[in-house]
């Protein structure tokens, strides 16, 4: 984003951001060309614009380390622009997105390539290059030039690096750059032909199962890999119990691990495969019939067992899990109007993770303290972007407003995404994000 | 009558009133097949379309002959899944056949679900004549009105299933009709084929070997092993599946001495039964299908047929 040479000032607001370890009412904050100018009590400024917030809340932008923006390639699912739209609507300022495009972000050209898409985008767009060429395991990317083209990171998300000659060399050669690897952890061989988590439901279904096991031995690999290494290594979208337990010891042991959950792993379990509303309350936009085997239901990982939500949310408070992302992956809605069996995996997030992130503050999982912290100022450190993920003065503008209060209902009709693929379709809410600021200028207005 | 749901789905969500009150409609329906004309009006008029996307010739006829002798127009449509996959959707040729106004479409997918969907899809009721691992509603049914025939069925009846539960509708379809009826139901597989969490639904008994699901059992229900299984590493081979879980003359004699044999077809000989046993005065193999063909006309007479009451 180019910077903004115009000032802001929000008033009345309650600052929540746990760069700076501050939860304060009654604060004013100015920003200024961009960036963040003051925080104070009373500031007096002839800002260009005044806006009295009324004691909403301020948190530093969300940062979502783990998007599919489905641009180049599958434009028809998601473009840059439309998944940009859908983050800012959400609370998101910056975005960082996979790999798994057509071509793969293999090359500097392709990484080129989004960011110049990416420059008429409301949010910041950064661009995660693969692993292997192709994303297929065999030969690694050219790091180098990929890093100086700006790419954040790399990823085979999707894929694992079945190689562990190859995971070992990816892991050492991308620490020349301070660019972490986001592992998606799964064997491929134990992950089969499963469907759905391996469990109760499978078994009363018939639905192919995955093993919680395809996950756990995989993110044991790639923790030994950063171990022995002592490189530093990120776990994508942590959906097991037994997964937060190697990640906990390792971080005991002072493995430099982080870890991310989804919402939707945060709030769902496996017996949503078979009634999607599952407990909660939904309004009337869905019919009884789409309750049972509804494709929104199916992402890799599955939707896993109760005691797996549970360990997650416990895991999400104590820090184990650095931080919420959301795994947002459009698909067209023919694409997922199939059988179970056949549906693409996965499900789009960036609208309704902030809110289910609030919704973390009202169940008592997590404080707003917390919820900044892995919402915003994790992701940014793990991709190193020191400009952002707190509102420390002198940082980039990048911020949400939100109305803790306000309730709303998930109506898919109205994202921004061109995706409708949610499973929170119908629950009702308490808190949104009303507006949304990025370096210094409101990109999103509710 | 006690059956009015729009489709047949499953037995999962059956009450036991509605199962019983299926197998006393089907009883009646028995009878026609001693007639010599063998047809009565109850469905002139009707349109039944088969609608199989999977090979299936005995439950495809079966429920041809079923709707015949109830005097509707039964119209066979075979779908390759592997076309449907690369071309048409699902929802797209369902919505084919109902825009020519069937007014029951039996299905047969080899995915879980597809029955569901359809049946969410279209006005026309739906039978489920499998829907993958899940469920094959009209053959637990027809296997107990078999059993039905035997023996008291409800609490007090063992009934033992032996075979590859994890990939079997059949299983789980019987499995929930049982279990709902209260009698009690053993599970017996290798556990390369037993899925895992199964013990915890209720009513279940999961037995490691199938001496010890056998013993003093009422009825032997033996699941079909799908050959190319083998090829994805769920069992050695077919002379070693057969060796400890095929039933013979001598593990029979584990069982009841008035246990009945039951299997839904079509059977290996020598691999999960013996011809010994599969031709034994014990083995009501038969009998399930001639059953079958009273219980899909009580079926498709109970969702297509009220206005004919």
């Amino acid at each position: 984003m180019s910077s903004n040479n115009s000032s802001l000032l929000l008033k009345n607001i309650r600052l929540i951001d746990a760069g700076q370890n501050r939860d304060e009412k009654n604060l004013d904050i100015l920003l200024r060309d961009g960036k963040v100018a003051e925080i104070a009590p009373d500031i007096s400024f002839a800002a260009d614009q005044v806006i009295d917030l009324d004691g909403a809340w301020v948190m530093p932008g969300a940062i979502d380390l783990h998007v599919h923006l489905r641009e180049p390639g599958f434009e028809y699912k998601e473009t840059i622009l439309s998944g940009a739209r859908a983050a800012v609507a959400g609370g998101f300022t910056s975005i960082a997105c996979m790999a798994n495009t057509r071509p793969v972000n293999d090359s500097a050209a392709v990484t080129r390539f989004i960011l110049e898409q990416a420059r008429s985008a409301p949010a910041k767009v950064l661009p995660i290059a693969a692993i292997s060429k192709g994303m297929a395991g065999e030969e690694l990317v050219e790091m180098g030039d990929l890093s100086a083209a700006g790419a954040v990171a790399f990823s085979d998300d999707g894929k694992t690096v079945a190689n562990s000659k190859l995971l070992r060399h990816a892991l050492e050669y991308a620490s020349l750059f301070n660019k972490p690897l986001l592992c998606h952890c799964q064997d491929n061989a134990l992950f089969a032909d499963g469907v759905i988590h391996e469990g109760l439901i499978s078994a009363a279904h018939g639905l192919p199962g995955i093993p919680t096991l395809a996950e756990d031995i995989d993110i044991a690999r790639s923790i030994m890999l950063a171990e022995y290494l002592k490189v530093p290594i990120h776990i994508c979208h942590l959906s097991t119990a037994e997964g937060i337990r190697l990640v906990r010891s390792a971080k005991d042991r002072g493995v430099k691990v982080t870890a991310e959950a989804t919402p939707h792993h945060l709030f769902l379990d496996e017996r949503a495969v078979i009634d999607l509303a599952c407990g909660e309350v939904l309004d009337d936009s869905l019919k009884p019939n789409q309750l049972r085997y509804n494709t929104v239901t199916k992402m890799s990982p599955p939707l896993r067992a109760t005691t797996d939500v549970s360990a997650l949310r416990e895991a999400l408070a104590d820090g184990t899990i650095d931080v919420i992302a959301t795994d947002h992956a459009p698909h067209e809605a023919t694409e997922k109007a199939v059988e179970y069996e056949l549906a693409p995996f996965g499900v789009i997030g960036l609208e309704t993770a902030v809110a289910l992130g609030l919704r973390l503050i009202n169940e008592k999982v997590l404080t707003p303290l917390e919820l900044t912290a892995r919402l915003s100022l994790a992701p940014a450190e793990i991709l190193g972007l020191d400009d952002r993920g707190s509102l420390a003065v002198g940082m980039a503008a990048d911020l949400m407003i939100v109305d803790p209060e306000l309730e709303w209902t998930v109506d898919p009709e109205k994202f921004y995404s061109k995706a409708r693929n949610t499973p929170f379709a119908g629950w009702r809410m308490q808190g949104r994000v009303v507006k949304t600021i990025v370096d210094g200028k409101v990109v999103f207005n509710l | 009558m006690g059956f009015e749901r729009k489709d047949l789905l499953g037995t999962r969500d059956l009450s036991a009133i509605e199962i019983r009150s299926l197998l006393e409609s089907a009883e009646s329906f028995k009878e026609i097949a001693e007639r010599p004309l063998k047809k009565v009006p109850a469905l002139r008029g009707k349109t039944v379309v088969n609608l199989f996307f999977e090979p299936s010739t005995r439950t495809r006829t079966s429920f041809e002959i079923a709707a015949k002798r109830l005097s509707a127009d039964a119209v066979n449509m075979s779908v390759s899944t592997s076309s449907v996959v690369k071309g048409e959707s699902l929802l797209d040729t369902v919505d084919n056949i109902q825009a020519m106004a069937p007014d029951i479409i039996v299905v047969r997918h080899k995915f879980v679900g597809a029955a569901h969907m359809i049946a969410g899809r279209v006005g026309a009721r739906v039978v489920n004549a499998g829907d993958g691992a899940n469920e094959h509603p009209t053959q637990a049914l027809l296997d107990m009105l078999t059993i039905s025939e035997h023996k008291r069925l409800g609490p007090g009846l063992t009934v033992a299933i032996i075979g590859d539960i994890a990939h079997s509708r059949v299983a789980r379809s019987n499995i929930w009709a049982l279990t709902t009826l209260g009698v009690t139901v053993r599970v017996c597989a290798p556990p390369t084929m037993l899925p895992r969490e199964l013990e915890k639904i209720p009513g279940l008994v999961v037995c490691e070997r199938p001496e010890e699901a056998l013993a003093g059992v009422d009825v032997v229900m033996m699941l079909r092993i799908q050959l190319e299984r083998q090829d994805r590493l769920l069992f050695p081979s077919i002379r070693d599946y057969a060796r400890i879980f095929g039933l013979n003359r001598q593990r029979l004699d584990l069982a009841a001495a008035d246990a009945i044999v039951m299997h839904p077809g079509p059977i290996n000989r020598g691999v999960e039964i013996t011809s010994e046993v599969a031709d034994g005065s014990r083995a009501v193999i038969l009998n399930q299908v001639s059953n079958g063909v009273a219980l899909r006309m009580a079926v498709l007479f109970l969702l297509g047929g009220q206005s004919y009451e």
